[in-house]
């Protein structure tokens, strides 16, 4: 089981490098996004009295996390229309290994990129100790988990880009943009306000911001945001790995 | 390795797919090591049939058994032992001919120096050496068919199941994936199609329509049972030439669309006959040996014209290219 795990996710990997746009756009979309925010607001939006490119920072590593889940995951309905998942689907493999070496791709890919882009945080004066670096890369890997497993779940369940995308946008935007990714929620809507602590999103988020700037107004305590991000990991990456397991007459689309 | 009389015995196997029955209580037997066909139109159940003995869909009813295993129970031990090429590429057209062939591999728990040997030798049979670090995006689809049997067979596996595997694939094309099939003696294969000459290529045939079996043998003897010789005439008025033929001349002649036939002995003594006496209403007149085709006719009074119209030209066929 663990070959066919170590060998769909090194194809993540390979077919990630491969393609360099996707490589180019991974590396310079969240430095164009964090730029233009941080830039447009940076004299009139002072969050908690933060400056806003420092706020914006752990929103963008949030941001990175599913982005690039959205966009590894959804190769799961390109594989199926391609014909390439019925060769694993007749395998004589645990479907659970399936989800696992897909989920696990993509973890690493936004793993990496947030890495990545955490490292170019004391260039742009968000700056930052070892232990919270290493603490901060620790939530972004389970976060990463976490969405990975949702985008996974639902392009197993869906038959076209063109639904996931609609999906992404009706459920999955509204969730990176409640969660306090972009800007805080304490003096929200009541009804918006609600809907933030139901988003498995903002604890993730509030992870984020405990583990790099010691917490944010507004935000749950950093022991109710690391056991709601665990919580979500869990329950998606269980979601994931129960949906391919079961076999159906869909398997044969 | 199991002593099994049969690699695979099917009981009335019935599928459908919500209201739609694909398989309507199909049976039937492959012996080891033989090459067993699956002729029939899109429609017919073959792919179906296919997924079902591939373990891609679950058993709805009836029962079958492969290489002695449960078909509804052991799907983790035949799978290991089964190769399936399917029609459409499961083969990664952004990695290279041999990085496919190494996820393969893995998928069916090989790795290390065995492998990259196993590997080496199925290039070597599929002639595809020269091209193992090609992106398989890059190969033609001929080649990009071979790197999916080599994989079907990395694992050296007691059946392969190729499901319209040479569907869009020249004559040539077609004749290489096949040379590279027939090197692999000890496999029994079970391949689907709609094109007549592939189906030839089978020791046993079965005829499928509507999700049944309407004909099974060796194809030379299904033909043969057809008679030596079948005339064939179209006409404009078909059905007005038949009657004629059945007053004028006494011969019964079947009546498909704008095509008659008559199968009876020596109609070949029939053709001056019919040219004589109504040589103005026949467009054209031919006077063959029986072809799969013609058992297809005989047995469902169909013809596979449906399937040239669907399939392109790999699948067009001498009657449908008219």
């Amino acid at each position: 089981m663990m070959s066919t795990v170590r060998s769909l996710w090194h194809r993540e990997i390979v077919r990630f490098l491969r393609d360099r746009p996707r490589v180019t756009g991974s590396l310079l979309q969240p430095i164009i996004f964090w730029l233009l925010f941080s830039g447009a607001l940076h004299g009139s939006f002072k969050p908690g009295g933060q400056v806003y490119g420092e706020y914006f920072f752990a929103g963008t590593l949030a941001m990175i996390a599913l982005f690039t889940a959205i966009f590894s995951t959804i190769t799961v309905i390109e594989d199926r229309k391609e014909g390439f998942l019925q060769g694993v689907l007749v395998a004589p493999v645990p479907r659970c290994a399936i989800a696992l070496g897909k989920i696990l791709g993509g973890t690493t890919l936004g793993f990496s990129l947030g890495v990545f882009f955490l490292l170019l945080g004391p260039l742009a004066g968000v700056t930052y100790s070892p232990m919270q670096g290493v603490a901060t890369a620790a939530v972004l890997f389970v976060v990463c988990l976490s969405v990975t497993g949702l985008g996974f779940t639902m392009a197993w369940l869906m038959d076209s880009t063109a639904g996931y995308h609609g999906l992404m946008m009706v459920f999955l935007m509204p969730m990176l943009l409640l969660s306090g990714a972009f800007f805080p929620m304490q003096d929200a809507h009541p009804l918006l306000a609600w809907i933030q602590w139901i988003d498995p999103l903002t604890y993730g988020v509030g992870a984020l911001r405990h583990t790099l700037h010691g917490g944010a107004p507004g935000i749950p305590s950093i022991s109710v945001c690391l056991a709601g991000t665990m919580l979500f990991a869990v329950l998606t990456f269980g979601l994931g790995t129960w949906v391919v397991t079961r076999r159906s007459a869909r398997d044969a689309v | 390795m199991s002593n099994a009389p049969f690699a695979v015995a099917v009981r009335e196997v019935t599928f459908a797919y919500g209201e739609r029955q694909a398989l309507a209580g199909i049976s039937f037997s492959v012996a080891r090591g033989s090459v067993h066909g699956f002729l029939g139109p899109n429609g017919s159940g073959k792919s179906t049939l296919f997924k079902l003995l591939s373990t891609l869909v679950p058993l709805q009813q009836g029962s079958a058994r492969i290489l002695d295993l449960d078909l509804a129970h052991d799907t983790a031990a035949i799978r290991r032992r089964l190769g399936v090429v399917f029609q459409s590429p499961a083969v990664d057209k952004k990695l290279s001919v041999r990085e496919n062939l190494r996820y393969g591999g893995h998928l069916y728990g090989m790795s290390g120096k065995a492998l990259e040997v196993r590997i080496d030798e199925l290039l070597v049979h599929a002639d595809l050496q020269d091209r193992q670090r090609d992106m398989v995006g890059e190969l033609s689809g001929g080649l990009r068919r071979r790197v999916e049997v080599a994989k079907g067979l990395l694992h050296k596996p007691e059946i392969l199941l190729l499901d319209e595997a040479s569907t869009g694939l020249d004559p040539a094309a077609r004749r290489s994936m096949w040379a590279l099939l027939k090197s692999q003696s000890a496999v029994t294969v079970l391949f689907t199609t709609h094109l007549m000459d592939e189906a030839a290529e089978a020791d046993h045939l079965l005829l499928l329509d509507q999700g049944r079996v309407v004909a099974e043998g060796a194809p030379r003897a299904l033909m043969r049972d057809l008679g030596e010789q079948i005339l064939e005439i179209q006409s404009n008025n078909a059905t007005q030439l038949a009657s004629d033929l059945q007053t004028k001349l006494g011969v019964t002649a079947s009546v498909f669309d704008d095509l008659l036939r008559i199968e009876v002995p020596n109609c070949h003594e029939l053709v001056p006959k019919v040219m004589h006496s109504f040589g103005a209403q026949v467009q054209r007149l031919t006077l063959q040996h029986p072809t799969l085709e013609d058992v297809f006719l005989r047995k469902t009074g169909k013809r596979f014209v449906a399937i040239a119209k669907d399939k392109g030209s790999g699948g067009k066929s001498r009657r449908s290219r008219r």
